[in-house]
């Protein structure tokens, strides 16, 4: 049971601030950047450990594709600076503002987006954070300053850590600085919309899409609207693929939206915006193929699919998380939001099966001997001294 | 000089005991213990350097490699696994007082799948078997390391395989979506699948590129995507090598993601012409090929756009390919320049760092310099798009003490990769090779995370000891038995 504590809130200025907390303060500690992902997840009993002051792009080359900056640099910022130069992150980092309602928009860090491993629409064809996510520097649980990763696009020395630390929540290190790849923003963008209704024609459609020469950026299905289809790229190009797609998935009864159009669809439909009303949303990835049969087992109140029908958006008034999971065949679920009380009686995160389980456990203790950092944060199994990991299920 | 730990006396004593207890498991046939078939796996592609095994174990399914591996865990007993043998970097050499587990049989597709687009196929399958399967379809498996007719996917998993395409379309890691992987402790455990990311801590990206430190891969299932309709290169020659790296800052910096950048310098342009005809300019410093695929109203337009990009940074000659034979030609140099250097010289070294592509001109003259130092011939190819450096040291391992100064004059480009902000791998990996160079990149508190990783998984470190970490055991020097060009292991496997 979490108990409400009056809160300690401790800033470190620099790493070596950090470094001298991880080794001093007696308890727990949350990492906090912007804190907009708070309300994900169980509430945590810890000290808070505000990170604002690791802020600012450290060095951006545009020609190197590469950025590096503070944890706590506002996403925003990084944002504005890449579209000043043409680029952008190409995973399409969702704000979840709309959805989660907690905290306002606008609020997110670099890290936290990486903590988190999220990704938007564009998932599906040019990965998540951590596909992104090329190096960093970290403060361990036990206070050790490390750094993994590099500052280049192309690099396999070491064990790959920033994937382990993308959607790791704060749990195994603190960040202090990340390296990201960046892209190209594209000249102009089309989505054409399908109009269907029925979720295994809608997979249909956008698994025909993805499965064709066309470059499909991404491919969700809104039930109020349809299927849509994003394309993106030079003029010339985006103009010849929309015709040859349409032809491909033998429509002529789609509407497209242009650019700021087409923008703002995305920016909705990636952070599930729509569905902010509902008290209880899931986030379930799932092999597309299995999302329409998931949706009649799991009987959502209202839904979206992304990703080419792999990602579930399940809104409820009152979720039964364990059901849900039990009628997943493959993939996995979680409680994205849900009123405090219910975060703290169910696991928010799926329990990995029992051996892969006792390799997190192994992890967390590796990098947080103590169980410092977000105790309880990813389920009580993750927690050292803890004996649910060993025997749970 | 690289050495492996010293091996265990009790376990070489062993050696009987252990062949009994795994052929109790597997067979007779499965076991290898005989030292004429031992030799089939004493190196991999880092030829100069090979040390036969205990005995070679050939598990035919997930559920025997379980069982090998908890023997391994109960008794004690060391562990190197082995794909196909390809790794540049000595990632599959054994160790003297290691078993090898062999994924030869592991060699089916299983599912194919193409709603869900992905294959799942046994970790013995090569990586361009997975591409064949499903060619007729239209589709492919986008990873193209150089080596792809013979490496195999699990191969590819233990390093994170890159190749000419990766710029655009990832690497390994970016490319799968599950596995199946039986741990130090022989369990069995299934990471990712055919969904998308991980609801928990991501050790399927912790476990690609782990270089077999951390288990044994057993299955995996990769993304594959629908071909391009089209692929066109152009094929552009530069005065100056600062010139050709301009050009290739500013195709980026317009927005263009070329499937493949290639830049190579005079020697290898020169090695690569005298041997395969090519039609390459030969009085250039700087040789660009940029290849461009997609839909072809996109290609045709971008072809355009790199022609301006190309006469803008002042190229001294500029060619489109205008059939997929003249595409090919283009590539055939590039792709033949490995033998090609091989012929100018008994033996070459391949090094793989990676530099901020900004730093080439300074790379590049530095390289030069330590050319004239040590007295051995450089020829370098770049895949440029990503910063990834192959210069290539040309040597003749008869000759005394040329093979040490070989590798002297690699360790001191890697460490200058480093020094400009660079890495020491892009894609070969770290293995034998450059696992003493961990130091220069790493301090002691990052490699002591590292190292805590490697304990959750391996306490007793028995899982491809002495490869990627520097331990402070007592060392073994390897035999050092060298081939020359023409004999050594996979001449026909082009590489780049």
């Amino acid at each position: 049971m979490v108990r409400a504590h009056a809160e300690n809130v401790l800033r470190p200025r620099d790493q070596e601030d950090l470094v001298e907390i991880l080794h001093a303060h007696p308890r727990p500690l949350e990492p906090i950047g912007g804190g907009s992902k708070r309300a994900i997840g169980p509430p945590v009993d810890a000290d808070r450990l505000e990170l604002s002051a690791l802020s600012g792009i450290v060095a951006y080359e545009p020609a190197e594709l590469v950025l590096t900056a503070g944890a706590a640099t506002p996403l925003a910022t990084i944002e504005a600076e890449l579209a000043r130069n043409g680029q952008r992150l190409a995973f399409e980092p969702p704000d979840f503002g709309a959805l989660i309602g907690a905290a306002p928009c606008g609020g997110q860090t670099i890290g936290g987006v990486l903590s988190a491993n999220v990704a938007g629409s564009r998932r599906v064809s040019a990965g998540a954070a951590r596909d992104h996510f090329l190096g960093f520097a970290a403060v361990s649980g036990d206070g050790v300053p490390f750094k993994a990763g590099g500052r280049v696009v192309k690099n396999v020395t070491g064990y790959d850590l920033p994937k382990l630390i993308a959607g790791s929540w704060g749990t195994l290190a603190v960040l202090v600085s990340v390296t990201v790849r960046v892209a190209p923003l594209p000249e102009t963008e089309t989505t054409v919309v399908v109009p269907v209704r029925d979720p295994a024609a809608a997979v249909d459609v956008l698994a025909r899409a993805l499965g064709s020469p066309h470059d499909v950026s991404a491919a969700a299905f809104v039930p109020s609207r349809g299927a849509a289809l994003r394309l993106e790229g030079f003029g010339a190009s985006v103009a010849a693929r929309v015709s040859g797609l349409l032809e491909w998935l033998g429509r002529d009864d789609a509407d497209p939206l242009v650019d700021a159009e087409s923008r703002a669809f995305w920016r909705q439909t990636g952070a599930a915006a729509e569905l902010g009303d509902w008290p209880c949303i899931v986030r379930i990835s799932v092999p597309p193929s299995e999302a329409p049969r998931a949706i009649e087992d799991i009987e959502p109140e209202r839904y979206l699919l992304d990703w080419g029908g792999g990602l579930i958006w399940a809104a409820y008034t009152n979720a039964d998380i364990e059901r849900i999971r039990s009628a997943i065949p493959a993939g996995h679920a979680t409680l994205w939001k849900a009123p405090r009380a219910l975060r703290e009686s169910a696991e928010v995160f799926p329990r990995p099966p029992a051996a892969v389980a006792a390799l997190a456990a192994k992890l967390k203790a590796a990098f947080d001997p103590h169980g410092r950092l977000n105790p309880g944060r990813m389920g009580r199994q993750v927690t050292p001294g803890h004996r649910a990991f060993e025997t749970r299920h | 000089m690289i050495c492996l730990p010293e091996p265990d006396p009790s376990l070489l004593a062993r050696r009987d005991e252990i062949v009994r207890a795994l052929r109790a498991l597997l067979g007779r046939e499965r076991v290898i213990d005989e030292p004429l078939r031992l030799a089939a796996y004493e190196t991999d592609a880092l030829t100069a350097y090979r040390q036969r095994p205990l005995a070679v174990a050939l598990p035919a399914d997930t559920g025997e490699v379980a069982g090998v591996l908890r023997y391994a865990h109960r008794e004690g007993v060391k562990v190197v696994p082995r794909g196909a043998g390809t790794s540049l970097s000595g990632g599959a050499i054994p160790a003297a007082d290691a078993i090898v587990v062999g994924l030869g049989k592991f060699n089916r597709i299983l599912d194919i799948d193409y709603v869900n687009r992905c294959v799942v196929a046994q970790s013995g399958v090569t990586n361009l078997a997975i591409s064949h399967a499903v060619a007729d379809s239209g589709f492919y498996y986008a990873p193209d390391p150089s080596s792809q007719i013979a490496c195999t996917i699990g191969g590819n998993v233990a390093e994170n395989s890159g190749g000419v395409h990766c710029l655009k379309y990832g690497l390994t890691t970016n490319n799968v979506l599950g596995v199946e992987m039986v741990t130090p402790e022989g369990e069995i455990v299934r990471l990712g699948g055919r969904h998308l990311d991980s609801g928990h801590y991501d050790l399927l990206g912790l476990t690609i590129g782990s270089e077999g430190l951390i288990g044994v891969v057993t299955e995996v299932t990769v993304r594959i995507l629908k071909r391009p309709e089209t692929a066109r290169a152009l094929l552009i020659g530069f005065a100056a090598v600062e010139a050709a790296g301009a050009c290739v800052a500013r195709i980026i910096g317009e927005g263009i993601v070329p499937a493949g950048m290639e830049m190579m310098d005079r020697p290898a342009i020169h090695a690569a012409e005298a041997f395969v005809h090519a039609g390459y300019p030969l009085d250039v410093e700087a040789l660009l090929i940029v290849e461009l695929d997609g839909p072809a109203a996109e290609v045709d337009l971008l072809i355009e756009r790199v022609q301006g990009i190309a006469n803008a940074e002042g190229s001294t000659s500029c060619r489109v390919s205008a059939s997929e034979a003249e595409r090919l030609a283009f590539w055939a140099g590039r792709k033949a320049a490995f033998p090609a250097v091989g012929r100018l010289s008994p033996d070459y070294y391949c090094m793989d760092g990676t530099i901020p592509r900004r730093e080439l001109p300074r790379v590049l003259r530095a390289m030069s310099e330590m050319s004239a130092r040590y007295g051995l011939r450089v020829a370098n190819v770049f895949h440029a798009g990503d910063g990834n450096l192959h210069p290539l040291i040309l040597y003749d391992a008869n000759a005394p003490g040329e093979l040490e100064r070989a590798e002297e004059f690699g360790n001191e480009i890697l460490k200058l990769c480093v020094d400009v902000g660079g890495v020491l791998t892009g894609e070969h990996g770290v293995g034998l090779e450059k696992r003493d160079l961990m130091t220069y990149q790493f301090d002691d508190a990052d490699l002591e995370i590292q190292h805590r990783v490697k304990r959750a998984f391996d306490p007793n470190l028995r899982f491809n000891p002495g490869k990627v970490y520097p331990t402070l055991h007592r060392c073994a020097e390897l035999g050092r038995e060298h081939v020359h060009a023409g004999k050594e292991r996979f001449p026909d496997l082009p590489r780049f």
